[in-house]
């Protein structure tokens, strides 16, 4: 343990007072009591019990948990083999670079452009299938995309810090391809996947703006809908949704971990 | 036939079973992420019906109204609104760095088994859905809240006004929301941190400057750039927060391509201005690439 300058520790402190400042002001004014401005009028878990009786937050609600389930299991899937196939096998300097290119694009390249090129080619794409009209579909679609990259990307750096040693062992002991994999790679792997998948989890809840160029008027999720409600006007409905979001971060946050560490 | 760690094999034989793995992704990605972007180039050189179609006409016409001509003379909005863009994606960058080395090193000083701990808490406004985050400034900075009673018993403002929208509440909003974006990096890289070489330094009576630039600085390099760069793309194509907290007087690049798409209906020109983005997020990048090397080389 090293000792450090008071001064680090105190700009620490107003770092991390700087993040749950927000956290912490939605949290309180979902407990006030009253519906109009920001002074404090004595508590009430009003605000809560009604939000369990708007359904249309529970849809929300709903929406935004298939879409995150939905988009990080086959972007886990897709996202595994595509590192696999990318680190175990001898492709050419060229094609590596490619590769290389287009899994970097989603990290480099503000989300907005490529909400804006799904919105214009799910225009034309529309234009031969009404199965792509704005919607749930559409918004999975996005999120697979860009949570290929990132789950490929944190898989294959698992798979370079785990060599090959231990595959080749296999090999030489006459494992099939398929007993290989099943067997060896992918159990070797799943620290790697599992966390690619939390990642794909985590980069859906947190998206706004793909959702929002994607939605349709039947596949709103809880971000669209905080959104929509604060344009309008900001209401302790609202944070007290938000505050529930919250806490549910934090739950499975701890849940994870728990999971992950034992 | 060739050995390939274990296996004897063909070389075509090897390429049709990689091809195997990667094929489904690979085919998701051009088709949902190459294909698009070159549709989207594609569109910015056609022009708008009159009510928001395409017309496969070919024109350079949304890139000479991005430039700023226009049928009533030459503007400088479009400028403006780029030039903000990459300002304000420079400064958020910068402060989130500024607090996040203090944050590290005060993480990596805790005894090991509390460190998790600390992380949590960085991990969980990360995991927070931004808008949540952003409208959050809404309250804290209303009337009659500290910061604003403090500003306008400064002065600053008249009375009885909130403090958004306006440049500083965009400031915090980005900031708040992507500080961890940097934070959690540095950390591993401050974790692995070679304290001999700090050590050596100071032994050395190197000033404090020189031992963060010379040994601090060029081992948490590695994180530093990847929070830099999670940092800076983000924030030159953020909308939420200045829609929220700018407004119409603080403008960015992020809410321009959202206008275009949403209300305006003008895809051609939206995905000028987004092909105009890209190029000024890539150049930027590239840019940092070459000052960081030249700090390795320090």
């Amino acid at each position: 343990m090293r000792r450090i300058h008071p001064i680090v520790t105190a700009m620490a402190m107003f770092a991390i007072a700087f993040l749950y400042l927000p956290l912490l002001a939605v949290g309180v004014f979902s407990v006030n009591a009253t519906r109009y401005g920001l002074t404090w009028k004595g508590f009430t878990f009003d605000w809560y019990t009604k939000l369990l009786q708007n359904e249309l937050i529970l849809e929300a609600a709903w929406n935004t948990l298939v879409l995150a389930v939905v988009s990080t299991v086959v972007a886990t899937i897709l996202g595994t083999f595509l590192a696999i196939g990318l680190d175990r096998f001898p492709w050419g300097r060229k094609t590596n670079t490619f590769l290389d290119v287009v899994l970097h694009i989603p990290v480099v390249i503000p989300d907005i452009i490529l909400a804006a090129s799904l919105v214009v080619v799910f225009g034309l794409l529309r234009l031969i299938s009404s199965v792509f009209e704005p919607g749930l579909f559409n918004m999975i679609i996005g999120h697979i995309t860009f949570q290929i990259a990132f789950v490929a990307l944190v898989v294959r750096s698992r798979l370079v810090s785990l060599g090959r040693d231990i595959e080749e062992a296999a090999r030489d002991l006459f494992a099939s391809t398929s007993y290989l994999l099943r067997r060896v790679t992918v159990p070797l792997l799943l620290p790697g996947i599992m966390a690619g998948a939390m990642m794909a989890f985590t980069l859906s809840l947190d998206d706004f703006v793909i959702s929002f160029f994607t939605a349709g008027p039947d596949s709103i999720t809880l971000p669209l809908y905080i959104y929509a409600e604060v344009r309008r006007s900001v209401s302790p409905e609202i944070h007290a949704l938000s505050t529930i979001t919250v806490l549910i971060t934090v739950i499975l946050i701890i849940g994870i971990e728990r999971f992950t560490r034992k | 036939m060739l050995v390939w760690y274990g296996e004897l094999t063909t070389q075509r034989n090897l390429a049709r079973r990689g091809l195997g793995y990667l094929g489904p992704g690979i085919l998701w990605l051009l088709v949902f992420l190459v294909l698009p972007g070159l549709v989207l180039i594609l569109v910015s050189f056609i022009t708008r019906g009159g009510y928001g179609q395409l017309v496969w006409d070919f024109t350079f016409e949304n890139y000479k109204r991005f430039l700023g001509f226009s049928v009533f003379g030459w503007t400088a909005d479009y400028f403006i609104i780029m030039w903000r863009s990459v300002w304000v994606a420079c400064m958020s960058t910068l402060i989130c760095v500024i607090l996040s080395y203090p944050l590290a090193f005060f993480i990596c000083s805790r005894p090991e088994k509390k460190r998790y701990l600390w992380l949590t808490l960085i991990i969980v406004p990360f995991w927070t859905n931004m808008v949540i985050r952003t409208y959050a400034w809404l309250l804290i900075l209303a009337p009659d809240m500290p910061l604003a009673q403090l500003a306008s018993f400064l002065k600053l403002i008249p009375p009885d006004t909130p403090l958004y929208p306006s440049a500083f509440a965009v400031y915090m909003g980005m900031v708040s929301i992507f500080l961890p974006f940097v934070t959690l990096p540095l950390y591993s890289s401050v974790e692995r941190l070679d304290w001999s070489l700090v050590e050596a330094a100071q032994d050395l009576y190197a000033s404090r400057v020189r031992v963060f630039t010379q040994a601090i600085l060029p081992q948490t390099l590695p994180g530093l750039t990847v929070g830099i760069i999670l940092v800076f793309v983000p924030t030159m194509g953020m909308f939420v927060v200045p829609n929220l907290l700018g407004g119409s007087k603080y403008m960015l690049v992020g809410n321009l391509i959202q206008q275009q798409f949403g209300p305006s209906r003008d895809w051609p020109f939206g995905a000028a201005i987004s092909m105009a983005l890209m190029v000024l997020t890539m150049i930027s990048l590239q840019l940092y690439r070459r000052r960081s090397k030249e700090v390795e080389i320090i």
